[in-house]
């Protein structure tokens, strides 16, 4: 794997290539890694993974954990690893541990042995011995270390516990690794900002081809990541709500900044736990280049439909749309009756229209809000399938446009006005109450 | 009349046919998919023409409910509302009057169904499952019929078989588009081949475009079975389709073939995969079993699916019936299988190939693939170092030896089918026997094991 990054804005936002061995084309950051069970995409199947944007859709995550139900790592090795096995030679996979749906970290068991996860075979201890085992059999091209992830409201003793389990954890698995795959040291540091500049510094010192930033999604509010990440990335005095601040390439603050970089610049920072769109702005704007997110498996199970216009232009408050109910103009619900497109002897209204006019994923293509809204309401699989389909495409363009608005320089620009774009419809509707 | 019927290759009673319909041009004999509520479950519109299905089934009953006809109808029928440029054909609602009995209650006016949903009464007449099915407009519509299960017995068999008669006028009085949809009658009379042959009079009077075996493939004995379709196909005429509803295993579909019968449908191969059960040549593999947990076979080594090109029966294993995509996998190979089979069966008969085509099915000419192999080849294999005796050992090692095995094939040019049969110890089921002596077709080599001799 070889990385390097192309282009900043704002300071710590930055823009970046990823090339994976197995894959001829290089792969821009900020990038979405696509969810998937086993592997495969929890609904996508392997011959209609083609039909998503290229080379966006090519980085998958895999939780290693999920083949304990199942499969030994020595069939796995048989086969001849993770990317054989699933069929896909020309995909990125990177490995974490945790999985935000079903494999959970459970910090009240994980101990000094290995850290604890609560799956659907019940809780299970993995010792970074195991884990490696695992990795090895599967071949990823980036792997994260195993690390002890804490919620936010634990004790500070606790807390600190993490981090020096984390460390010493992250020396094992370098230890017993042989040679293969990108190795991402895991920090920690749950919700205090020195013990996360701490486990930077010491994660910061081995040998490790890229960082991968943990124990996020697990409890801290919003308003606090921000000060994380930055401990993490480029800690700084009084910058705990960076999102407000606008630098200039040239500026004073940026070559501060520059200096007090605890993870070296020129390798790629992966996250976990931050799905949503606003909080994947955050994740870029403190410098983060891939993200591991399972928003769209949540939306999709839910029978929703991302609708928001991509490349940050803000909605227009006069034309507020009374017949968009049951949309908060960011997503559509599917299962809302509006959507069925009632026969005329109820309602005159007959809706023949995609998900999302203009959009080219193979759902807006193919078929109809109408019939979407049918397979959800008869229960059938391919109602996710299809959304699934539509929610990756949408949200791999989301990353699209931010690419294109750090590339232009204008990221602050664009986050400003998305965030205040969804906030709009809030405002309006309270009026019109 | 909507459909043209043209048989291009006959073996017996066998025949192969072009079944041109107004969206698509199909070959029998056919396998049709049923995709109940307006989808294949689990596989797109695309999948499924990439697979090679040419006719799917809908059905009247549950499409009525969810989303109702009349919201069908408005959005353009239904190959619009699911983007299915191919063929449909749609059920009458019948069925259900079998699977939903204790909800149903039946009539001389129609059925009165309490509709699952919300309990609501819901009245199926003739003239409204014909409306319904005008909405919905696929290529094929069927007649209401008074189905009744094949294992009761008494009056109550002549009486749906009489009023299926009595249906079929009223069905035709209110189809209102015979010129896009073809009325298909189907005939009803239980295992009396009395009431039977009542019933195909009556239907042939009546000049449909198409005609459908009913009131089987629900639990009947495979012996009764046979002999209800063998004669309702001989009675039927020779140049309109016949279709046996609900049929069906592999095996059924070969015999049924065999004796004259034209078009079949069934949820089996689909619902068994999301089971974790996979149609292979030699019957079916359950992948569920911890035994395929480090099986790094494909399903299927004969088969050019995605599904059996890419994964191994352990990455399987570990995904049926846990993840959705376990079922997807399986869905999409076993709907691969049964339209190969159709496909298969089409170009036998035309080929003039039909009973190798059946006997290879059932087993190998002399016993065991591997034993026909060696004596085509005459020798061992130069990069298999076990040589003959590899051979020995059977089915085993394929896993190791598949590329070798690829390359002799090719050079003598033995289909992959043939290798692998449903009977390879000879014990082919006596009702088998009977139904392919009427066909016409001699499997006697295959019904006893190791004879030596050759095509």
């Amino acid at each position: 794997m070889k990385f390097a990054v192309k282009a900043w804005s704002n300071g710590r936002a930055r823009t970046g290539l990823l090339h994976l061995g197995n894959y001829p084309n290089p792969i821009e950051t900020p990038a979405l890694l696509l969810p998937t069970r086993k592997g495969l995409p929890y609904f996508i199947s392997p011959d209609l993974l083609p039909s998503l944007p290229s080379p966006d859709s090519h980085l998958l995550q895999v939780c290693p954990l999920h083949f304990l139900e199942g499969l030994s790592p020595k069939t796995i090795s048989k086969i001849g690893g993770l990317h054989q096995m699933v069929g896909l030679p020309e995909y990125g996979f990177a490995a974490v541990a945790r999985d935000s749906v079903q494999c959970l970290p459970e910090c009240n068991s994980t101990n000094k042995v290995g850290a604890s996860f609560e799956t659907p075979c019940g809780r299970l201890l993995i010792k970074p011995a195991d884990y490696v085992e695992m990795i090895s059999s599967m071949k990823p091209n980036i792997w994260a270390t195993l690390a002890d992830e804490v919620p936010a409201w634990v004790s500070d003793k606790r807390n600190k516990t993490s981090v020096d389990r984390t460390v010493r954890w992250l020396d094992e698995c370098i230890a017993l690794s042989s040679a293969g795959g990108a190795v991402f040291g895991s920090i920690v540091g749950g919700p205090s900002v020195e013990e996360r500049e701490r486990c930077a510094q010491e994660v910061a010192r081995r040998n490790v081809s890229g960082y991968w930033i943990g124990g996020l999604g697990l409890g801290e509010s919003m308003d606090e990541r921000p000060a994380l990440l930055n401990a993490v990335t480029h800690p700084t005095v009084g910058c705990g709500y960076g999102e407000n601040i606008v630098i200039s390439e040239e500026s004073k603050e940026h070559r501060a900044l520059q200096r007090k970089a605890i993870l070296q610049e020129e390798k790629p920072r992966l996250v976990c736990g931050l799905g949503l769109p606003e909080e994947v702005l955050q994740g870029v704007a403190a410098g983060i280049d891939l993200f591991d997110s399972e928003y769209i498996y949540h939306l999709t199970l839910g029978g929703f439909a991302l609708t928001f216009p991509l490349g940050g232009v803000g909605i227009n408050v006069s034309s507020f749309d009374p017949n968009n109910l049951g949309s908060d103009r960011s997503k559509i619900n599917l299962r809302a009756t509006i959507y069925r497109a009632y026969p005329t002897w109820v309602l005159t209204r007959k809706d023949t229209s995609p998900v999302v006019e203009n959009c080219s994923c193979y759902t807006c293509q193919n078929h109809t809000k109408a019939y979407i809204n049918h397979l959800l309401n008869v229960h059938e699989m391919l109602a996710q399938i299809l959304l699934e389909i539509h929610n990756t495409h949408h949200y791999l363009k989301f990353f699209s446009s931010i690419r294109e608005a750090i590339k232009a320089g204008e990221f602050e620009q664009f986050r400003k006005r998305f965030i205040e774009s969804r906030r709009d419809h809030l405002a309006v509707a309270a009026v019109c109450v | 009349m909507a459909l043209r019927f043209e048989v291009l290759g006959r073996f017996n009673r066998a025949r192969a046919a072009n079944l041109t319909l107004p969206h698509f041009l199909c070959q029998t004999p056919l396998f049709m998919p049923v995709g109940t509520q307006g989808t294949i479950k689990g596989l797109t519109t695309n999948q499924l023409e990439e697979i090679g299905c040419q006719i799917i089934l809908g059905n009247t009953y549950h499409l009525a409910l969810r989303p109702t006809s009349e919201l069908i109808d408005e959005l353009g029928g239904l190959h619009k509302f699911m983007n299915w440029p191919r063929a449909l054909l749609t059920d009458s609602g019948g069925f259900q009057m079998v699977s939903l009995l204790h909800l149903a209650d039946i009539t001389e006016k129609g059925v009165t169904f309490q509709s699952p949903v919300d309990g609501k009464p819901m009245l199926l007449t003739p003239e409204e499952s014909i409306q319904i099915q005008n909405r919905i407009g696929a290529d094929i519509i069927m007649a209401l019929d008074d189905v009744v299960k094949t294992t009761i017995t008494g009056p109550r068999i002549e009486e749906a078989m009489y009023r299926t008669l009595r249906w079929i006028d009223r069905c035709i009085a209110a189809h209102k588009r015979p010129n896009e949809q073809n009325l298909f009658g189907i005939v009803q009379g239980g295992l009396d081949p009395v009431l039977r042959d009542i019933c195909v009079r009556g239907l042939v009077d009546r000049n449909l475009p198409g005609y459908a075996i009913g009131g089987l493939a629900g639990g009947e004995d495979k012996d009764s079975f046979w002999r209800v379709v063998a004669q309702c196909t001989a009675a039927l005429p020779e140049d309109k389709p016949r279709y046996v509803m609900g049929v069906g295993y592999p095996l059924d579909i070969v015999v049924c073939s065999a004796l004259g019968a034209d078009m079949y449908d069934c949820v089996y191969p689909t619902r068994t995969a999301r089971f974790g059960t996979a149609l292979v040549p030699e019957g079916v593999l359950k992948l569920k079993h911890n035994v395929m947990a480090d099986d790094t076979r494909p399903i299927d080594p004969t088969c050019a699916c995605m599904v059996c090109k890419n994964y191994t029966r352990a990455y399987i294993h570990c995904l049926v019936t846990k993840d959705a995509m376990g079922s997807q996998l399986l869905s999409y190979h076993n709907l691969f299988y049964m339209m190969k089979l159709s496909r298969d069966l089409h170009s036998s008969i035309i080929e003039g190939r039909f009973p190798q085509y059946v006997r290879v099915r059932f087993s190998a000419e002399d016993g065991s693939p591997l034993y026909l192999f060696l004596s085509l080849s005459h020798s061992p294999c130069d990069k298999c170092s076990y040589g003959h005796l590899c051979l020995l050992e059977g089915a085993e090692l394929l896993g190791s030896g598949d590329e070798w095995f690829h390359d002799c094939v090719c050079q003598f040019s033995v289909d992959w089918n043939d290798l692998f049969s449903l009977f390879p110890k000879g014990d082919v089921p006596e009702w088998v026997c009977n139904a392919m002596e009427v066909a016409g077709i001699d499997i006697s080599s295959c019904c006893a094991p190791f004879i030596s001799s050759q095509e």
